[in-house]
């Protein structure tokens, strides 16, 4: 059976297991639409911010659910592989012909998958209420490919921290990591209008700040080529960084002859 | 193929310096089920992680299916199926979507896998819990379908890890059919892990036992009962007051031993229980109880290891991963 094959297996299983847990699709379809909700409400005054760049809270806010909904999806797929390893399923899978690369990019087709599905909801719902995206139509398939590439990049983590431990506390633990580093970036205000120096530094240092703007960029300015070429080069360098420790780890973990 | 599995010096030895498997032969004949006998933490599931290509040994060599198994991992995991110590399931999913995906990944036509699930369920007696998902299946229907899936790709040998630990004494008996019908109909050499004795006295051709990582004894199980000694008969009078007399005919028949309850001897062969119920008879001495107690696997151990096997526990050796 050929690498695609049991990649295409492998990633059909994952996305069964996501959409048996509601929890893990329910969550990230809602919570962060609502934590948008909320921040909105409390921080549209943000845009009488001389320099703000939108008059629209909400559709400087939308790249957040993105970056949230990678984190759950991520965290989700982790503990999915861990419970792999914990309850041996990974040896079943180990005894047969399968490739070790099939299971990994496998798993995170499913991750993607769920990924996919969230672009579209989170899209669908910021278009319903108003949101406009500048880019137009090209930059809306642009922002599916880098909500894409970032929850591979993310998900590469999630997989990375299952491999290395093979325990699901230890992949659950990652979760308020991840969530630090998305609320200490440029999610609620641009960095050049964060007056607080050490919060502004931090987001600056945040690769996840980047990763928001450039999805930002893409709906209330439209093609702002640096954004993207950063928010790009961090997803790429994420993934690339992700997915050869995970490649590594998967290594000592099946440990097969 | 002369042996379906050849095993030189095996060793594996884990961080800390501790071993679990520390230099076993062994051999085991293409068609023959062969028990591996010893308490928890004997080196038994290390050795059947380093026998499937899970774990590289540390040491030593091994053939599976004349495969070398470092050197030809893929060509020994086409050949083996394997239901490993924990029935390692997914929880969500089916028993037909579990065996879907065992049978795509061992690359059998798509077209084959419908009837090939429907007859590996109805052989494991699943066909109407097949599309319930896995997680309301009882400890023994899991085993069961655990022992389908490492039978979907028609594996030559087979091995089985602690196949019955914690089911209930109908699955047990289940399971001990459908492993003496693959020998039996299908030449499938099987490799059975257990801490059950009475497992291994049943199902069992051969029997090595292992105990701290060493072979301490491997035979047949007549044969190693047979190299124990002889039945022991025990007695116990009408009339406490005949202890003496009953000795003293007991004693006609092999070397008395130590009793607890009555008298006891083990039998040198100049008689059987029949001689002794006669000769009993013939003196006219009553007894409320006579016992045959023929050697058994658990006597083997008790001989070889200076312990029983029953309720023994080795806690130094690590889980193999």
């Amino acid at each position: 059976m050929s690498l695609a094959a049991q990649v295409l297996h492998l990633a059909r299983r994952s996305v069964i297991r996501t959409l048996r847990q509601p929890a893990n699709w329910i969550t990230p379809l809602v919570f962060p639409l609502a934590l948008m909700a909320v921040n909105t409400g409390g921080l549209d005054a943000a845009t009488n911010l001389p320099g703000f760049p939108s008059d629209s809270f909400l559709a400087f806010f939308l790249a957040f659910p993105f970056i949230q909904g990678a984190l759950f999806a991520t965290v989700n797929a982790g503990v999915d592989l861990a419970r792999d390893i914990q309850t041996g399923f990974l040896n079943r899978l180990a005894l047969t012909p399968m490739q070790g690369a099939a299971l990994l990019v496998g798993h995170l087709g499913g991750v993607i998958a769920m990924g996919v599905l969230q672009a579209i909801w989170y899209l669908s719902v910021g278009l319903l209420v108003g949101v406009r995206i500048e880019s137009g139509v090209a930059g809306t398939l642009v922002i599916f490919l880098l909500a894409v590439l970032i929850v591979l990049a993310f998900g590469s983590f999630g997989a990375l921290a299952a491999l290395r431990t093979g325990s699901t506390e230890a992949v659950h633990s990652l979760f308020p990591v991840f969530f630090v580093f998305l609320f200490i970036s440029s999610m609620n205000l641009p960095r050049n209008l964060i007056e607080t120096d050490w919060f502004r530094v931090a987001a600056s240092l945040n690769p996840v700040s980047y990763l928001i703007e450039a999805i930002r960029s893409l709906v209330i300015v439209g093609w702002d080529e640096r954004a993207l070429a950063l928010g790009f080069g961090i997803a790429i360098a994420l993934a690339i960084v992700g997915l050869t420790l995970s490649s590594l780890s998967l290594r000592t973990r099946m440990a097969r002859t | 193929m002369d042996r379906a599995i050849e095993v030189q010096g095996l060793v594996r030895e884990f961080k800390g310096g501790i071993t679990a498997v520390a230099g076993i032969d062994l051999d085991v004949a293409p068609g023959e089920i062969y028990g591996f006998l010893g308490p928890n933490g004997a080196g038994k599931s290390t050795t059947v992680h380093m026998l499937t290509t899970l774990l590289p040994p540390t040491a030593g060599s091994a053939r599976v299916g004349g495969f070398d198994i470092v050197k030809d991992g893929p060509a020994v995991r086409r050949t083996i199926g394997a239901a490993l110590q924990e029935a390692a399931l997914d929880p969500l999913l089916t028993g037909r979507e579990h065996l879907k995906l065992q049978l795509a990944l061992h690359g059998i036509p798509r077209s084959q896998r419908p009837a090939r699930t429907d007859e590996l369920l109805e052989r494991v007696g699943l066909r109407l819990a097949a599309d319930r998902k896995i997680g309301g299946y009882s400890g023994g229907m899991k085993r069961r379908l655990d022992l389908a899936l490492a039978l979907a790709h028609r594996p030559r040998i087979l091995f089985l890890d602690e196949p019955t630990t914690g089911l209930d004494p109908q699955s047990r008996s289940a399971l001990w059919d459908e492993v003496v019908r693959l020998k039996r109909d299908e030449g499938v050499t099987v490799f059975l892990t257990t801490q059950y004795l009475e497992e291994a006295d049943v199902l069992a051709d051969r029997i090595a036992i292992i105990d701290h990582g060493r072979i301490v004894a491997d035979g047949t199980p007549g044969a190693l009962k047979a190299e124990i000694g002889r039945p022991t008969i025990e007695a116990l009078p009408a009339d406490g007051t005949e202890n003496r007399a009953l000795e003293e005919i007991l004693a006609r028949f092999g070397e008395l031993q130590p009793s607890t309850t009555g008298v006891a001897v083990r039998l040198d062969g100049q008689g059987d229980l029949a001689d002794v119920v006669r000769a009993l008879d013939a003196a006219q001495l009553r007894v409320a109880d006579l016992h045959l107690h023929a050697p058994t696997l658990d006597d083997v151990f008790l001989a070889k290891t200076g312990r029983s096997l029953e309720g023994s526990e080795e806690p130094s050796a690590p889980e193999a991963p």
